[in-house]
């Protein structure tokens, strides 16, 4: 029973880092219509960033976690203003924007790689103090805790400011109809900006948390996580914040219980996608996607 | 008559500066074909990147050993390192390389198994000795009659592991965690279960992992409920590192040693687990704390010229340079790839800071391994 338990626990843990993770992919797709492949990269960089300030200059994480964040927001307006701006007056912005994020992907990568080298890299021991409670067989750190608490409290706190705070509603109208928004004054192209610049804060956070609690970063681990976002995003209903979280806890549990019951890895991946699969043909739209799918 | 006297002086130093000038020449044609060159196929970047880099740093420390004391006109080392990035492709592109653009004497690598299976076979087709300073997978040598290895297989070092671990924690039955789809981890995977097979202790389950997963949560929780005597972890070190902490975070007790194999021989274990590296062992096949002459001598110059102790990469591959040389100065040619061939498998209980080594009949390394705990942060011995 303590088994099951601590399984459970492992798998809502790693869930909803992919949460996290798909929360901001999905932000995008909301909005715009457009899968941004970039958002993978902007995760491992948000990771090796905050590596870069603790170690480099010595900053405690909870000063180089949200400078890290931010300056993946940064990355974010770049991508926009770069990737994506340029094309949006095209006809087939879509298209083209999918291709040049992709190209975006693989400069930021290859920035990774040329900043911080091929080598796995780890956080200095000590930047957590890690506590580990014990009951009934059952072990949670207090790491675990925090990451899940942090996952929580940003995902809640991007649905309430998309829900009643002034821009949030902006964005949303211009998920609704970008035309109409225009007319009614809003200023859609920076409220496009600040879409990305939330999007690939969030990203970032995923990516340091990810490295912070698996302590294992290198430039290529976005590649890991970033099927899986698409998958938890389209499990979810695209466009749909709930049904990222939602997918995002779905796609972890469903990970752990089959490594967990065949004992290997190997499966993982198989059966998360088949799981996908059957979602989508008995529900094509996702879980939470209704009929209408830009949400937001 | 007595002309030829006079003119015997004349005659002596005639014949004295004739020889010398010969000899003079022949040494000047010996030191410009003196210059062995031999490909070091290493992993620089990808997943065995930390391997490659203290195999380059060991390798080096011996070229540079070797061409200070072969002086003016002995024979001396020129390497051509190349970066296989821990991939069997870029490994066979490497290997091309070596053997039709740089013509070498004989090829040293490639780090990893899995790269070996491929590439070698490229070497023995071109009839090039390759000597893997590394590759401990099942059927390397196999290969061919031109592949041969200074690393000690599983094969060797793994019975010895778990016979030393019985002997001391008494085990009985136990947990395998192993990566199932890398030529190393599964060799390691397979010796482990015959040794334990061997020695007559229970396997209660066992777990596999994929090459780059970092959670590895849900196997050791169901190996943390069968509640084994020790956890046999057949693993590359960057996944032993995770799951080693991991296994200590999820409250797998530390009286419960974790046993691996070659893989977590590697100073960056204990830099990655920290304190939860405390009591791993492993078996090992080079004994780093020998004082031995030849590895004293070793470690020192070693950690005054890159400021940190060598790992048994590093010992293998300054050793695998000695054995080359050996080779080739034996062969007496650097280019008839078969009398080199031939003089390493004559090489007998040759001096080198793994021991006293020679090869099997089959080409593998012969010589004594040892099982090694951390303690203090540091290899030890485990007596």
């Amino acid at each position: 029973m303590d088994l099951l338990a601590q399984q459970l626990v492992n798998g809502l843990f790693i869930g909803s880092v992919y949460g996290l993770f798909a929360v901001g992919y999905t932000l995008v797709f909301g909005v715009l219509d457009i899968l941004n492949l970039a958002h993978a990269a902007v995760f491992t960089l948000g990771g090796l960033i905050a590596l870069w300030l603790v170690e480099t200059w010595g900053l405690s994480i909870w000063i180089a976690f949200p400078a890290s964040v931010l300056i993946c927001g940064l990355l974010g307006l770049l991508l926009d203003q770069v990737a994506f701006a340029p094309l949006r007056q095209r006809a087939d912005s879509n298209f083209s924007g999918l291709i040049s994020s992709i190209a975006m992907a693989i400069i930021f990568e290859s920035a990774a790689l040329g900043l911080f080298g091929a080598r796995t890299v780890r956080f200095p021991a000590g930047t957590v103090s890690v506590h580990i409670w014990r009951w009934e067989g059952l072990s949670i750190t207090s790491l675990q805790v925090e990451i899940v608490a942090i996952s929580i409290l940003l995902m809640f706190a991007l649905t309430q400011f998309l829900n009643r705070a002034r821009v949030g509603k902006a964005i949303r109208a211009v998920a609704e109809n970008d035309r109409t928004a225009r007319l009614l004054g809003i200023h859609v192209d920076g409220i496009i900006a600040f879409t990305f610049f939330i999007s690939s804060a969030l990203g970032g956070a995923a990516g340091i948390l990810f490295g912070l609690y698996f302590d294992s970063l290198s430039p290529d681990m976005g590649r890991s996580i970033e099927l899986k976002g698409l998958a938890v995003i389209i499990l979810g209903g695209m466009g749909s914040i709930p049904g990222a979280i939602l997918g995002g806890l779905a796609f972890g549990l469903s990970e752990v219980l089959t490594v967990a019951i065949t004992g290997t890895s190997n499966l993982r991946d198989a059966v998360a996608f088949t799981v996908l699969f059957t979602v989508l043909v008995l529900r094509p739209s996702g879980l939470l996607g209704r009929k209408k799918l830009r949400e937001a | 008559m007595h002309n030829i006297q006079r003119l015997k002086p004349l005659v002596v130093t005639l014949v004295m500066a004739l020889c010398f000038l010969s000899g003079q020449l022949s040494t000047e044609v010996f030191a410009a074909a003196s210059e062995a060159k031999i490909g070091f196929a290493l992993s620089m970047t990808g997943g065995a990147a930390s391997y490659g880099a203290t195999q380059t740093k060991g390798a080096q420390l011996a070229i540079d050993e070797i061409n200070a004391a072969a002086g003016a006109d002995g024979l001396k080392i020129l390497p051509v390192f190349e970066d296989d990035a821990s991939v069997p492709q870029q490994g066979i592109s490497v290997f091309n390389k070596f053997i039709n653009a740089d013509k070498v004497s004989i090829i040293i690598g490639p780090t990893l198994s899995n790269t070996a299976q491929v590439a070698d076979r490229i070497a023995q087709d071109a009839g090039m000795p390759v000597l893997g300073i590394s590759n401990t997978a099942k059927g390397i040598t196999e290969i061919g009659d031109f592949v041969f290895r200074n690393s000690l297989t599983e094969m060797i070092v793994i019975p010895n592991t778990i016979k030393v671990a019985k002997e001391k924690f008494g085990l009985k039955k136990v947990a395998v965690f192993y990566g199932n789809d890398d030529a190393f981890t599964k060799g390691g995977y397979e010796a482990f279960k015959k040794a334990l097979a061997d020695a007559g202790i229970e396997i209660l389950t066992e777990q596999s992992f994929a090459k780059g997963d970092r959670d590895f949560s849900p196997q050791l929780t169901q190996i943390k409920g069968k509640n084994p005597d020790a956890i046999i972890v057949s693993a590359l070190v960057e996944e032993a590192s995770g799951i080693v902490s991991q296994a200590r975070q999820l409250g797998i007790a530390a009286t419960v040693p974790i046993i691996g194999g070659n893989g977590f021989n590697s100073p960056a274990l204990i830099k990655n687990a920290g304190e939860a590296a405390e009591g791993v062992m492993m078996g090992a096949a080079w004994n780093a704390s020998s004082t031995l002459p030849a590895n004293s001598k070793f470690v020192a110059a070693f950690t005054a010229k890159n400021g940190g102790a060598p790992d048994q990469f590093a010992a293998q591959a300054y050793a695998g340079v000695y054995i080359a040389y050996e080779a080739i100065k034996k062969a007496g040619s650097t280019t008839d790839h078969k009398a080199i061939r031939d003089a390493l498998l004559q090489l007998k209980e040759l001096d080198t800071v793994l021991g006293k080594f020679s090869f099997t009949a089959g080409r593998d390394a012969d010589h004594i391994p040892v099982v090694q705990i951390v303690k203090g942060g540091k290899f030890t011995v485990l007596e």
